[in-house]
């Protein structure tokens, strides 16, 4: 028989991601992967995992998940109240699961999303060379009830980790976003600059996968550009001032101008803010 | 090139964006499709993603960017004493469209609007030669350059929640196919059966920046006896090599 988790019930918005697409970008296909790469990173790398292995990206409200065979797991990112049938337990440590096994999730502390990370990887399938699910590309797009999920299952009983390495976890609750300008940002007036380096900016309701808009208005006089490409962490300005920062399912080309580029670490850090919490920009370059 | 163009610059820690005359011409394409071809042959072993638009090529690392200064370096030598010369590989694909008013959503608007008939709009759409100037928007989305100036309209003000996969739209000097069904504002006036995008095809594109394409009218029947070709695995498109008219 084959290991697999079933989806009891599928929470808020979950989805297998890896370090997403790469190669397709020409024909239009989002890159896709993790929206926090160090989190992901770190959970596969604390079960000595391959660090681009897919994990589950949870969001907000994590699922109810039985496990069919024993296996490894770990959990990062966002704080969610993870329990093993109903015992609650720990982000960034191992944990074994045995047969039959149920991973829920409770109140939210901290973050927006946490990465499940299981030993060897989950094993969905991989379309156009990535795991990563997205709408239109692979079959499932999110977590849904009585989905299976493929793992590959282990009986080893050892679960020390690694513990040379610590997981950082303060980003999670920094507002401040390292950022560059972006390759309109010299269009903008003197102050429209000012504003975007010292203002804060709350995170909008319109917050997904792929763009996060934020609530203040930044009134602007730029043109529109020729359409030109674009890449997770471009923040765009439209003609009537919001800022939208794309994230890892955008589109690979816009019209806006894109006044900002966040840094990877800003683009980690973003996508553990939930809505109404702010951020600020702190250009470095 | 002592000129303002080409502009390299970073663009975040894993990319560089380089810049061409903003505008949107033939000409302007030619140029930076050379270089794209000139990038990716240079880097063949190292993993880079290049794409382009009208004017702008973004070469995307898998991993950090070291030195960005010795990077720019790198392009520019590319770049340096080297002739365009056009690119021998373009294919012209022939592609079906039914332009019946049950896909035409919009045709007698368009009639009514600019004064055409039926037949005229089908023969101003079906006539140019339209050039693939890149991919983006969606998953096999091409945006085109050659839309009739008697056929260029203004988006619908209250965009469609949903517009069919294959629909064949107008919107302002722009012509294209929708890959998939989404919302969208443009004026619809066919539809289209082939496959632009398929998930399970490697490359999921066969048409890409630089090649060429002509519609060509379709019945319904038509329309039905090629949608079945494709669920059957049959289907092929129609192309031949184009020699360029100029």
């Amino acid at each position: 028989m084959k290991a697999e988790i079933e989806v009891l019930q599928p929470g808020l918005f979950s989805t297998i991601q890896d370090p997403g697409r790469r190669g397709f970008l020409k024909y239009g296909i989002p890159m896709s992967g993790v929206m926090d790469f160090y989190a992901a990173k770190f959970a596969n790398l604390i079960l000595r995992n391959n660090p681009d292995s897919a994990v589950l990206e949870i969001t907000q409200m994590g699922p109810k998940l039985r496990f069919s065979h024993p296996v490894k797991i770990s959990i990062c990112g966002a704080l969610l109240s993870p329990k093993i049938n109903n015992f609650p337990i720990q982000n960034n440590r191992v944990y074994k699961i045995e047969a039959g096994d149920e991973l829920s999730f409770g109140k939210r502390e901290v973050g927006c999303r946490a990465y499940l990370a299981i030993s060897g990887g989950f094993k969905t399938k991989k379309v156009l060379k990535s795991r990563s699910w997205f709408e239109g590309v692979t079959d499932n797009f999110k977590l849904i009830k009585s989905l299976k999920l493929p793992y590959e299952s282990t009986n080893e009983s050892k679960t020390e980790t690694n513990t040379s390495i610590k997981f950082i976890s303060e980003y999670l609750a920094t507002s401040e976003i390292e950022v560059f300008p972006g390759p309109e940002f010299d269009l903008l007036s003197e102050s429209e600059q000012e504003i975007l380096r010292s203002h804060n900016f709350s995170i909008d309701k319109n917050n997904n996968r792929m763009a996060i808009q934020l609530q203040e208005i930044v009134e602007n006089t730029l043109k529109p550009i020729i359409t030109g490409p674009v890449l997770p962490g471009t923040v765009q300005l439209t003609p009537s001032g919001k800022l939208i920062v794309l994230m890892r399912d955008c589109q690979t080309t816009g019209g806006y101008p894109r006044v900002i580029q966040l840094s990877e670490t800003g683009m980690n850090k973003i996508a553990q803010k939930i809505i109404g919490e702010c951020v600020s920009f702190a250009f470095l370059g | 090139m002592n000129s303002e163009f080409p502009r390299m610059r970073a663009m975040g820690e894993r990319a560089i964006l380089i810049e061409f005359e903003p505008e949107i011409s033939e000409k302007t394409l030619e140029k930076v499709l050379f270089y794209k071809n000139k990038i990716e042959d240079h880097y063949f072993k190292v993993k880079v993603e290049v794409i382009n638009t009208y004017n702008s090529l973004l070469v995307y690392y898998v991993y950090t960017i070291e030195n960005v200064y010795d990077e720019v370096l790198t392009l520019k030598g590319l770049f340096e004493g080297t002739k365009i010369t056009k690119n021998t590989t373009v294919q012209l694909y022939n592609i079906p469209v039914c332009y019946d008013t049950e896909f035409g959503l919009d045709l007698k608007l368009i009639s009514r609007e600019k004064n055409l008939s039926l037949d005229q709009i089908i023969r101003l759409h079906t006539q140019p030669i339209y050039t693939v100037y890149f991919i983006g928007f969606l998953p096999g989305f091409l945006y085109l350059g050659g839309l009739d100036k008697k056929l260029q309209i203004s988006r619908k003000i209250h965009p469609r929640m949903e517009v069919q996969k294959g629909a064949v739209g107008i919107g302002e000097n722009q012509t294209g196919i929708y890959p998939k069904s989404s919302p969208g504002g443009w004026q619809i006036i066919g539809n289209s059966p082939v496959p632009l995008f398929d998930k399970n095809r490697l490359p999921p594109c066969e048409i890409s920046a630089g090649d060429k394409v002509k519609f060509y009218q379709i019945s319904k029947s038509e329309f039905l006896k090629i949608s079945e070709e494709i669920k059957e695995g049959k289907f092929q498109f129609k192309k031949v090599d184009y020699e360029g008219g100029n």
